[in-house]
C-alpha cells in the first residue's frame, strides 16, 4: 500500500516544531506502525535527511515506552492498543496519516515524537510503593487475598505507563495512571496501611507536575490500552477526601 | 584454573555457611561506600533498591526513558519458587536438580542450589511488596506448571508475571530514589568501565538526550544489563537490549562464560517479512494447554481445521510421552526446526508449527481458557489478525535467552575485582540451557538476596579506601576512549545504516551458530562475520551529530555484536560436545538427541580478551558434581 505521512519535527525542547510531509510508495500491510517508521527512517537516512527520533523498545506492547499521536488519537485507531501492536492493516491504500508527538506541560517533547515522562516516576515515587524492605516479608500465604480482590488488584496494576491517557485529556490530567496505582495499592491488605498518607502525596505530586485536573470525560479510559477504568479515579477522589478529612 | 570459592560444606549448608563467615560492613559505615548499578530491570533494580535501604549509596543508570521500562516487564509465564503449595511432592531439592538436569549438567552445584534455596523467600518479598499473583478463590497463592519439570511450582500474574514482578521492584527502587538513597539516571548508557589498580572504579555514561559524557566513580560497580540475544537481530527481546555493557567490560578484562549458549524460545510468532524488527513471544504457559503439531503429510495445504486428527502429528507427544507438549525449550525448538526443516512446516515461509488448544477449549470451555491466557490470546490476534480461539495459532522458535555471559564467581563477582554482574549478564546458573520461569527467578534472587551479602564480604575492606572521585587518569584514558570511538563511527560516513549490517550479523549466527551448529558452519561464520565487520567500519552511515541520536546508540551497540558474534562462534567451535541449547551436528545419538561428553567437557568455557582481531583466550572452570551424578538427559 501507499501512504503519506505528515511528521511532527522538532530539534530540540526549545526548538519550534512543524509537520513535515513524507511518503511510503510501498507498505506491508502487515507491518507494524512502528517497522513503518523504521521503513521510513531508512528512506530519509539514504536521501541525507535526519531520521525520525521516536520512543519505543519492547514492541509486544507491554513497556509502555512507545506511544505517538496517531491522527490525533494516542497510539492510533485501534482500541486497547500501543502504538508498537498497531498494524498497517488498520489504514486504507492512499491514506495520509498524522503523526505528532504526546503533547502535556508535564512532558516536554526532547525531539520530535519523544517526550520526556519523567513526571510520573516522580508521581510513584511521592508514594506508589509498599514500604517493605527486603527481608522484611512474612510467609506469603499468611495473608489470603480472594482471586476476585487480587483480580481487581491486578486490572488497576496493569497500567503500562505510556501517557496515552494524559495525551487524550483535554486537561492533561494524570488521573487516570495516578489512581491506577493509588487503586491497586488500596485494594490489597499490603498496601492498605498507608493509603492515607499514598493518597495525599501522589495527587500533590500530580498537581505540583503540572497535570490538570480530571474533569471526567472518561477519554483516558477509551485509549488506555491497558483498559484501565476510569472508576479507579472515582476510588481516588473518595481515597483523598477520606485522607484529607482523617488527616492528623 | 578459575576459582568460583565455593563454599565448604554439605550442598545444603553452603549458603548459610557463606552468610555466616562472610564480612560485614556496620550500618554507620554503608553510608561512606559508593556503589553504580548499570540497568533497572529485575537484577538492577532489586539489587539497588536493597542496597539503598540497607545505607548504601547508590547511582542507578538505565538506557530507557524509565526504570519501568526494562525489558524484565516483558517476561509472561511465571516465576518458579518450591513452596510446595501444591502438595505436589516439590523440594528445594527437586528444584535444584530439575534446574541442574535442565541446564544438561553444565552449572555449577552449589550456585543452583542457592538459586533453589531462596526463592521460596522471593514470592514472599513479591507479596508484600504487592504484586498481585494468580489465587485460588479461597485466597491463597495458585501455581502453574512450567515446561521440564513434573510439579506446579510457577507462580503468575496473568501472563504479565515479569511486568508485574518489576513493578514490585521499580516502585521498591522509586521509595529508595524518594528518600535520597538512590540517585537515579534515565536515558543513560553506560559506555566504559573504569579500572583503577585491578578495581572496578566507576563508569563512563554517555546522557543519551544531550549526549554530553560523564564520569562516575564508585567503590564497585554491579552490571545487571540483561542478555545480548538481540546480536540475533530478530529475536524475543527489546530493540534495546544489548551486550555492549558486559562487552565493554570484557575487553577490560573480564572473563566472559559460554558465550555461545543462547536459548531459542519454541513459542515465539514466525517471521512474515523482511522488514520486521522482532518476533514476538508467545509464553510458554500456553504448551499447558496447547498442543504442538504439524501435518504428517509434507506441505499439506489444507487450513488446520479442515485436517483430521489422525493426520496430525504431534511430535512433541510422540518423541517425549513422559513430557510432551511440557518438554524443555531447546528440545521443544530443536523438534520443531526438524520438523520444519524436513519439509513439514505450515505457513506462507513454511517456517512454523501448530500450537491448538482445540481441546483444551472443548474439556474447559473457552472462559476458561480465555482467563488463563486471554491477554496472550489478544495479543496474536492484534499481530496477525487470527482468531486462535476458533483455529491454531502459528508459533516458531526465535532467539531468547543468554544463558552465557561475565563469568562470575560463587559471590557473583567478575574476574575484576569490585566488578559484580548480575541477572542475565552473568552465566551463572542455568548451565546449557534455562528452564521456563527460572530467569525471573535468578535476576530477583541475585539482587534481593544475594549481591547484599556478597558485595559486602569485598566493600568491608573498602572502608577505609575514602571517596574514590574523578580525576585519576584512569578516568581520562576511559573517557577519551569512548569519545574516540563515537567520533569514529560518525566519521566513517558510509552509505549503509546500522541495521543493515545488524540484520546481516543475525542471519550468520542464526544459520550457523543457532539451533544447530557444526564445525566447518562456524569456521565460515568466523570469516563471515570478520569480512562483515571490516565492511562496518568502511560503509557505516551515521546521521546527525554527537547529541540526541538514535542511530549512533545502534552502531556503538552493533559494532560490539560484530566482535561478541565472532567469540560466540569461538566458544561453538571449541565445545566438541552437544548440552543443552549447544546441538553440534557432529555430536548426536543415532535418533538425533544432543550427546554430552563428560569425560571431556565438564567445564565453563571462560573468555578472555585479548586484542582486536586476536583469537579469544579459553580458561577453564572444571565442574564438580559432588552431589548429583551427570546422567543422560531424557524427557522421554
Amino acid at each position: 500500500m501507499h501512504i503519506r505521512l505528515k511528521v511532527w519535527r522538532q530539534e530540540n525542547t526549545d526548538s519550534a516544531g512543524k509537520l513535515e510531509s513524507y511518503e511510503l510508495k510501498e507498505v506491508n500491510e502487515d507491518m507494524s506502525f512502528l517497522e513503518m517508521l523504521d521503513v521510513l527512517n531508512e528512506q530519509l537516512m539514504r536521501q541525507g535527511i535526519r531520521p525520525v527520533e521516536f520512543d519505543h523498545d519492547c514492541r509486544e506492547g507491554i513497556c509502555g515506552q512507545c506511544g505517538v499521536m496517531i491522527n490525533g488519537r494516542p497510539h492510533g485507531p485501534l482500541k486497547n492498543t500501543t502504538t508498537c501492536q498497531l498494524h498497517m492493516r488498520s489504514f486504507h491504500d492512499g491514506e495520509e496519516i498524522y503523526i505528532e508527538p504526546f503533547r502535556a506541560t508535564a512532558f516536554p517533547v526532547k525531539c520530535d515524537l519523544k517526550v520526556d515522562r519523567s513526571s510520573f516516576d516522580r508521581i510513584i515515587q511521592s508514594g506508589g510503593f509498599v514500604s517493605v524492605n527486603t527481608g522484611q516479608a512474612p510467609e506469603a500465604n499468611t495473608t489470603r487475598i480472594t482471586s476476585p480482590l487480587a483480580e481487581a488488584a491486578f486490572d488497576a496494576a496493569a497500567c503500562i505507563g505510556c501517557g496515552a491517557c494524559v495525551a487524550v485529556c483535554k486537561n492533561s490530567s494524570a488521573a487516570l495512571f495516578t489512581s491506577a496505582k493509588i487503586t491497586h495499592m488500596a485494594l490489597l491488605p499490603q498496601g492498605k496501611e498507608q493509603s492515607q498518607d499514598r493518597v495525599l502525596h501522589m495527587v500533590n505530586q500530580m498537581d505540583e507536575e503540572g497535570f490538570g485536573h480530571c474533569t471526567n470525560t472518561e477519554a483516558c479510559e477509551v485509549e488506555c490500552p491497558q483498559e484501565i477504568s476510569v472508576l479507579h479515579i472515582a476510588r481516588m477522589n473518595w481515597e483523598f477526601n477520606k485522607a484529607h478529612l482523617l488527616r492528623k | 584454573m578459575l576459582d568460583a570459592k565455593i563454599p565448604p560444606g554439605p550442598l545444603e549448608e553452603k549458603w548459610n555457611h557463606y552468610k555466616s563467615h562472610a564480612k560485614l560492613v556496620n550500618p554507620a559505615n554503608r553510608k561512606k561506600l559508593d556503589i553504580i548499578v548499570v540497568g533497572t530491570g529485575l537484577a538492577g533494580s532489586s539489587a539497588a533498591a536493597s542496597l539503598g535501604e540497607m545505607g548504601y549509596k547508590v547511582k542507578s543508570f538505565c538506557f530507557q526513558d524509565s526504570a519501568r521500562r526494562a525489558h524484565s516487564v516483558a517476561a509472561q509465564g511465571g516465576v518458579n519458587a518450591c513452596k510446595n503449595y501444591k502438595n505436589d511432592g516439590d523440594s528445594v531439592y527437586r528444584m535444584f536438580y530439575d534446574t541442574i538436569k535442565g541446564g544438561d549438567f553444565r552449572a555449577r552445584e552449589a550456585n543452583v542450589y542457592r538459586m533453589a534455596e531462596c526463592s521460596a523467600n522471593l514470592i514472599d518479598q513479591a507479596v508484600a511488596q504487592g504484586v498481585p499473583f494468580g489465587r485460588e478463590y479461597g485466597g491463597y497463592l495458585n501455581n502453574r506448571s512450567f515446561g521440564g519439570v513434573q510439579v506446579s511450582r510457577t507462580f503468575y500474574a496473568r501472563g504479565q508475571t515479569g511486568q508485574q514482578l518489576l513493578l514490585g521492584a521499580y516502585q521498591a527502587l522509586m521509595r529508595q530514589v524518594h528518600q535520597g538513597h538512590v540517585q537515579l539516571y534515565t536515558r543513560h548508557e553506560m559506555l566504559e568501565l573504569v579500572v583503577i589498580d585491578g578495581k572496578a572504579r566507576g563508569v563512563i555514561i554517555r546522557n543519551m538526550d544531550t549526549g554530553a559524557i560523564e564520569r562516575h566513580s564508585a567503590h564497585a560497580v554491579v552490571l545487571a544489563t540483561g542478555g545480548f540475544g538481540k546480536i540475533y537481530f530478530l529475536s524475543t527481546l527489546a530493540m534495546g537490549c544489548n551486550g555492549s555493557a558486559i562487552w565493554r567490560a570484557h575487553k577490560k578484562g573480564a572473563l566472559m562464560a559460554n558465550p555461545s549458549w543462547t536459548q531459542i524460545h519454541p513459542t515465539s510468532l514466525p517471521q512474515s517479512g523482511e522488514y520486521q524488527s522482532k518476533l514476538t513471544l508467545m509464553s510458554e504457559s500456553l504448551r499447558n494447554d496447547g498442543r504442538i503439531w504439524v501435518p504428517k503429510k509434507q506441505g499439506d495445504q489444507r487450513p488446520a481445521n479442515q485436517i483430521p486428527e489422525e493426520e496430525r502429528d504431534y511430535y512433541l507427544e510422540r518423541r517425549y510421552p513422559a513430557f510432551g507438549n511440557l518438554s524443555p525449550r531447546d528440545i521443544a525448538s530443536r523438534a520443531a526446526k526438524e520438523r520444519i526443516d524436513a519439509g513439514y512446516g505450515i505457513g506462507p515461509l513454511k517456517n512454523a508449527v501448530y500450537l491448538d488448544f482445540s481441546r483444551a477449549i472443548r474439556e474447559q470451555g473457552e472462559d476458561k481458557i480465555k482467563e488463563k491466557y486471554g491477554n496472550l490470546f489478544r495479543m496474536y490476534q492484534k499481530i496477525t489478525n487470527v482468531n486462535a480461539y476458533t483455529e491454531p495459532m502459528l508459533i516458531s522458535p526465535a532467539a531468547h535467552f543468554s544463558m552465557g555471559g561475565l563469568w562470575v564467581d560463587y559471590e557473583l563477582m567478575t574476574t575484576i575485582p569490585g566488578l559484580y554482574a548480575l541477572g542475565e549478564a552473568n552465566f551463572a546458573d542455568h548451565g546449557a540451557n534455562r528452564l521456563g520461569a527460572n530467569s525471573l527467578l535468578q535476576a530477583s534472587i541475585d539482587g534481593y538476596f544475594i549481591a547484599p551479602y556478597t558485595m559486602a564480604n569485598f566493600l568491608a575492606d573498602e572502608i577505609k579506601t575514602g571517596p574514590i572521585g574523578i580525576k585519576h587518569p584512569a578516568f581520562d584514558a576511559a573517557e577519551s576512549q569512548v569519545k574516540e570511538q563515537l567520533q569514529l563511527l560518525m566519521a566513517i560516513k558510509g552509505k549503509e545504516p546500522a541495521d543493515y549490517f545488524h540484520r546481516q550479523l543475525g542471519h550468520i549466527l542464526y544459520d550457523k551458530c543457532g539451533l544447530s551448529r557444526s564445525a566447518a558452519g562456524l569456521q565460515a561464520a568466523l570469516g563471515e562475520i570478520k569480512e562483515l565487520r571490516t565492511d562496518f567500519y568502511k560503509n557505516l552511515h551515521v546521521p546527525g551529530g554527537l547529541g540526541l541520536n538514535g542511530e549512533l546508540e545502534k552502531a556503538g551497540r552493533v559494532a560490539d555484536y560484530l566482535e561478541l558474534g565472532e567469540l560466540m562462534c569461538y566458544d561453538a567451535l571449541t565445545r566438541n560436545e552437544s548440552c543443552g541449547a549447544h546441538f553440534r551436528e557432529e555430536y548426536q545419538t543415532p535418533d538425533g538427541e544432543a550427546l554430552r561428553n563428560d569425560k571431556d567437557f565438564s567445564f565453563i568455557s571462560a573468555w578472555g580478551w585479548t586484542g582486536n582481531d586476536q583469537p579469544p583466550k579459553l580458561h577453564m572452570e572444571p565442574l564438580h558434581f559432588e552431589f548429583v551424578a551427570p546422567t543422560v538427559r531424557s524427557y522421554k
